[in-house]
């Protein structure tokens, strides 16, 4: 029996690596949920490769997962792993430098021989030649300990393989005294017989290896964080936009349509909601990115909701459509989550870089409203917060989101749905035909009758050519292009009546750290520690990027410095500048990656010095 | 509700806006006959929806007093797809261009063909670009001599008709703008068959490529030029002489009827027939052979709304309505 000692962690990092054909999501998806269940706050960052399996072995095909659980709030997936685990030699050269000194490195002996090596691109043996010097080493011939583990079921070589990860997923489970349960019936519900069996097979080998090898000095547990009581599950961030979308057709009793083409990393919300057409969603995967937003606007223009899909080379794609639709002045939401770009890009890697593109890319003066999401939790709220938006004031509303927060997962508060308010769609009447008129307007609002094919008298004519005032008719009148144009800009700036008074975290002077997206977990971590450092500091994060918040300048007044940290090269710092006259400064990073904590807050500290 | 169907007159379906085209355009023919065709389908007026890319055909909404929206440039297919699906119940007419069409827009016109919504496509062919005034458009023919080519066209045209039965269009057909009544026909035509019906309209463009078309709609030289397609009728033609199309091993052949041979010996259209309807739509007036008109090809195959709405309905059946607060708690959940 192993005699290691159990100790108590506050938090800890763990990170898994290995070939993209290993499972390595899995294990991540499955540590994930298992720690969810057991009541630890905790968030996910899943690495992989944008090929989906290039060659085994080999540096380019690792693919990793990175998990933080604590026993109290947090908002990131950590800096550095305190453990890893990695299936091969090139997992174990790629990921170790995520690792912290003195770490726990758990790796696969089976597959350092010459040839991954060399694969990996290693001219001697990392196992050997000093490398792990500092980290406490677990070797563990993984590969030849799954293939005894579920010899009895008589898989073929490959197949027995193919369990190794399952087995790991058991060493870890004991390492930091995760109850097996829920995997067990997971794996139940997934496979069939004879992987059923096998997958489990390994799971309880790993389990009872690192239970009895004498290997590891302790073994941890990670008490449960005193969360805001509720029912919980966890979320990604691909997984609430679709729900947010699903809650939005049920709240309206309008059809949302979802037009896209597949795209890194937007695709899941297609495949979310497909299996929701019986909440009144329809999806059409249509042969383009163009055609993907010309169908959602042809179903808003015959009154469902519709609403588009990407990631930023789409966005590009879809701006001329998009023009047309806040012209037409008919509700559209174009999802775009954010890739590393330009071009192509780092397609799996995450950026922040396509605010200015939301904001600007399109001919011609064509406001339209901007939300973000800040973190997988928030995801399902901001949906619904573009529907509603864009059905009130019929125009597009782009809700950016970006890789790290749409793959990424972390607990999330079940809304009660009886609390989330109705979505009231207005169409125009048929009684309304003797005075009706396209481009009439509502005072408050200046959104334009919402005149659906097939209601009879209220038949008319729209499209991309200049409009007349009320009418509608098409027009070159000098005069009346400025009035639209200032109409169209007001009408987006009139949004800001549904924008809450600016939510400031920290003093209410000193220094300021203002943020958009998935950088909240990173800015608001460094703020706590700061502010309980004692250090003056407070921390913004927008979620309406257009229009910002109408108390938004008085806020950055109160501030005599005011930070941008940003996943691009200063982009909403440039907005803030612009708009306000205030002397923000940018803290960029463009590497595909989000902020590690202890960059940002070094980065924070240099420049309140 | 009344279910009488509705009377209406051809001056129901004109909008009060000047139109816009040069005078002497081939459109305005075809606005004519549309407007006296939706005025006679029996459907009530707010259930048309016309929708345009961009071009000089693409203004036709304008000038509908019916539901229209001229979106972008060779789009209009993604549109009229997003709204037919959510609205299946309407009647919707895709009015586009050689180069709306078959240019910019050529990937979207053959997905919805392949794809078959239920809808109407008349596709202006005047074999120029007039909008952007006279460049060669992609169904000029080789050679042609536009502002900018001025050596003359050297890309090979598409062919309107191959296009769309190469693309898997279920009902495909040609007609003339001064061909007043059987332009009404085709339309009509258009209207009943369930699935994307494709019309190609050879149009005019007096301004740019004036007689494009004359050699064949010339009133002195039409009857002996032109093949009226009907399914189930022999391939005749000709009023100076008669005129029959016969299959020589695998190709089309024209003879002479008289003495030896009369329609009985010609070959009858099969509009079911797509192979038929290939060599069909590849006569272009030349050797000898008709230029036809008519319908090329027709048969039924499920239509994409259809199939779109039978699956929600299906979901809906096997699923009962979504309830959100199950979505919600679907999977693993705990309790704090």
């Amino acid at each position: 029996m192993n005699q290691a000692d159990t100790k108590n962690l506050e938090q800890v990092v763990i990170r898994f690596a290995g070939d993209s054909g290993d499972g390595m999501q899995v294990v991540g998806s499955q540590f994930t949920r298992t720690s969810a269940l057991v009541g630890n706050d905790l968030a996910t960052l899943p690495d992989f490769p944008a090929e989906i399996r290039a060659p085994a072995g080999t540096r380019e095909g690792v693919s990793g997962f990175q998990i933080q659980l604590a026993d109290h709030q947090i908002f990131t997936p950590g800096d550095q792993a305190d453990a890893l685990v990695a299936l091969n030699a090139a997992a174990l050269v790629t990921n170790l430098g995520a690792v912290r000194p003195g770490g726990i490195v758990i790796v696969n002996t089976d597959k350092f021989a010459k040839l991954d090596l060399d694969k990996a691109r290693l001219s001697s043996n990392p196992l050997e030649d000093g490398t792990l010097d500092g980290y406490r080493v677990i070797r563990a011939p993984i590969s030849t300990m799954t293939k005894d583990a579920v010899e009895p079921l008589g898989l073929k070589t490959k197949e027995a393989d193919r369990c190794k990860n399952f087995y790991c997923l058991g060493v870890v489970y004991w390492l930091y005294g995760r109850p097996l349960d829920a995997t067990e019936a997971w794996v139940r519900r997934k496979f069939k017989s004879p992987y059923l069996e096998a997958n489990l097979a390994a799971l309880h080998a790993g389990h009872a290896w690192a239970e009895t090898s004498e290997l590891f000095q302790n073994h941890y547990a990670i008490p449960s964080a005193s969360l805001p009581s509720g029912d919980y599950r966890n979320i990604t961030g691909n997984m609430g936009i679709a729900l947010g979308l699903a809650a939005a057709a049920v709240k309206s009793g309008a059809t949302v349509f979802y037009g896209s083409y597949p795209i890194t990393p937007a695709s899941d919300i297609l495949h979310n909601l497909a299996p929701f057409k019986h909440f009144g969603v329809a999806t059409f995967q249509a042969e383009d990115e163009i055609a993907a937003v010309c169908a959602a606007i042809g179903a808003s223009y015959g009154g469902a909701i519709g609403v588009t899909g990407t990631s930023g080379p789409g966005l590009a794609l879809k701006a001329e459509a998009v023009g047309l639709a806040l012209t037409a002045e008919l509700p559209l939401v174009i999802v775009d989550v954010q890739r590393a770009g330009p071009s192509t890009g780092l397609p799996t890697k995450t950026e922040q870089s396509d605010l200015m593109q939301a904001m600007y890319g399109r001919n011609g003066e064509s406001p339209v409203a901007v939300i973000a999401a800040s973190r997988p939790n928030d995801t399902f709220e901001v949906a619904l917060e573009a529907v509603r938006l864009s059905v009130k004031y019929r125009t597009p509303v782009i809700l950016l989101s970006d890789g790290y927060i749409a793959n990424g997962a972390e607990p999330w508060t079940l809304p009660d749905i009886h609390a989330i308010p109705r979505i009231p769609i207005d169409y125009a009447k048929a009684e309304e035909a003797e005075t009706f008129q396209p481009y009439a307007r509502d005072p408050e609002t200046l959104a334009r009758p919402w005149a659906v094919p097939g209601t009879p008298g209220l038949e008319h004519r729209i499209g991309g050519l200049e409009k007349q005032d009320r009418t509608g008719n098409v027009s070159y009148d000098p005069a009346n292009h400025q009035k639209m144009c200032e109409l169209r800009a007001e009408k987006i700036l009139r949004m800001r009546a549904d924008i809450p008074p600016t939510q400031v975290h920290g003093s209410a002077d000193g220094t300021l750290l203002i943020g958009w997206g998935s950088t909240f977990g990173a800015i608001r971590t460094v703020t706590d520690q700061l502010l309980a450092d004692g250090h003056r500091i407070a921390h913004v994060h927008l979620r309406h990027l257009n229009p910002l918040p109408g108390d938004l300048g008085d806020v950055l007044s109160r501030y005599e410095r005011v930070l941008v940290p940003e996943l691009n090269l200063g982009q909403l710092v440039r907005l803030l500048r612009d708009l306000y006259l205030v002397d923000a400064r940018p803290i960029s990073k463009i590497q595909g990656q989000p902020f590690f904590t202890s960059e940002l807050r070094a980065r924070v500290v240099a420049a309140m010095a | 509700m009344s279910t009488q169907p509705p009377e209406y007159a051809k001056k129901d379906f004109m909008s009060d806006q000047i139109i816009r085209w040069c005078p002497g355009c081939g459109d305005y023919s075809i606005l004519s006959q549309v407007q006296t065709v939706f005025s006679q389908l029996g459907r009530p007026k707010e259930e048309f929806v016309v929708i345009s890319g961009i071009g000089c055909s693409s203004r036709f909404p304008y000038y509908m007093n019916t539901y229209g929206f001229h979106t972008i440039h060779g789009r209009a297919p993604g549109f009229a797809t997003g709204l037919k699906v959510t609205r299946p119940e309407l009647s919707v007419w895709v009015v586009t261009g050689d180069g709306d069409g078959l240019s910019i827009g050529g990937n979207h016109l053959a997905h919805l063909l392949r794809r078959n919504v239920d809808l109407n496509v008349m596709l202006f062919n005047n074999r120029i670009y007039g909008l952007t005034k006279g460049q060669y458009s992609p169904t000029s023919e080789v050679g042609k001599k536009t502002k900018s080519t001025p050596m003359g066209s050297i890309d090979n045209p598409f062919n309107p008709l191959a296009f769309a039965i190469g693309s898997g269009a279920t009902c495909v057909m040609r007609s003339i703008d001064v061909f007043a009544q059987h332009l009404r026909d085709t339309l009509q035509a258009a209207d009943t068959h369930r699935g994307t019906s494709f019309v190609e309209i050879y149009q005019n463009c007096n301004i740019f490529n004036d007689g494009a078309f004359d050699a064949f709609t010339d009133r002195a030289v039409r009857d002996d030029r032109i093949l009226y397609l009907e399914h189930g009728k022999p391939m005749v033609w000709g009023k100076t002489a008669r005129w029959g199309l016969r299959l020589d091993g695998l190709a089309l052949q024209v003879v002479q009827l008289g003495d030896d041979l009369d329609e009985s010996h010609c070959l009858v259209h099969d509009a079911t027939n797509r192979v038929l309807a290939t060599m069909l739509a590849d006569l272009d007036g030349s050797d000898g052979f008709p230029v036809p008109v008519g319908l090329f090809y027709s048969v039924q195959r499920p239509t994409y709304d259809g199939a779109f709405g039978a699956q929600i309905r299906e979901a809906k059946v096997r699923l009962g309505e979504g309830d959100l607060h199950q979505l919600l708690h679907a999977g693993d959940t705990w309790k704090v």
